[in-house]
């Protein structure tokens, strides 16, 4: 075993590749923390994680309801409608007492911080998107091997 | 318990490296706790932050997290970055003699 102490992480490129809010909020809140902590960050959004950076679509992520054992309620009652608007609310309010922007001002937030925003090229050419979908603040499409070239000499979170 | 003399006086650090004792601290204190950071000058920009985050740990027990920081001092989150580089929450606690932030945000 050395002796000396671990070098501290100085990068994390973090993969986002869920659109709920529950899937969504993980990535931003450990991009942010880590531009905090003076490490350089970046957020690669793929698949159903676009709709993060989707403007239209940004304001309105929600809560997953069905098909999670973690919300303790029976997958029957997450399915009635309006259970996912309810749980959404509730959650966004929770944030917002812990001072957890929403999803459109943390993205400002971590954007005017220093950190970067990218699209997954082979989700925009899937879903048939183009930059003039997203949010001012992305700052490209990038494929998965610029991804791997922006992320070297860092870490990777995929969440 | 580690020490470190700041405007000529010997003040106690805590683990993280931060003024054990925040009522030892002085602006004095604060420009030489900003040289160790690597800020040679404290603007008035950095005073404005420095003294806010004072007055919100003064009454909530914690520092402000950014979002406040942003909102309430009236200092954007660009500036904040470029006033106290790499970590704008953990380095003005740190000049301003308060522990290292408690919140993630």
């Amino acid at each position: 075993m050395s002796a000396t102490t671990p070098q501290p992480i100085e990068k994390v490129s973090i993969v986002v590749s869920k659109g709920s809010l529950e899937g969504v909020y993980p990535g931003l809140i450990m991009a942010n923390g880590a531009r905090m902590e003076g490490m350089d960050a970046s957020l690669f959004f793929t698949f159903f994680g676009l709709d993060a950076i989707i403007d239209k679509r940004m304001d309105h992520l929600k809560v997953a309801t069905v098909g999670n054992p973690a919300m303790h309620i029976p997958t029957v009652l997450g399915a009635i409608p309006g259970m996912s608007a309810f749980a959404t609310g509730k959650m966004k309010k929770e944030m917002e007492k812990l001072d957890i922007p929403p999803v459109r001002e943390f993205l400002e937030m971590i954007h005017d911080a220093g950190g970067d925003l990218w699209a997954c090229k082979a989700t925009v050419d899937m879903f048939h998107l183009s930059m003039n979908d997203f949010c001012p603040q992305v700052d490209g499409i990038i494929s998965v091997g610029e991804f791997y070239e922006k992320a070297a000499g860092g870490q990777i979170v995929f969440t | 318990m580690t020490t470190a003399v700041l405007d000529g006086r010997t003040i106690e650090l805590d683990a993280d490296g931060h003024m054990a004792n925040r009522s030892e601290w002085t602006e004095e204190v604060a420009r030489d706790l900003a040289r160790q950071e690597g800020i040679e000058e404290l603007t008035e920009r950095h005073w404005l932050v420095i003294h806010f985050m004072r007055k919100e740990f003064e009454a909530k027990g914690d520092a402000p997290s950014i979002r406040k920081l942003t909102k309430e001092s009236g200092v954007a989150t660009k500036e904040l970055y470029q006033l106290f580089p790499k970590g704008p929450a953990k380095k003005s606690a740190k000049i301003a003699g308060l522990p290292k932030p408690k919140g993630c945000i």
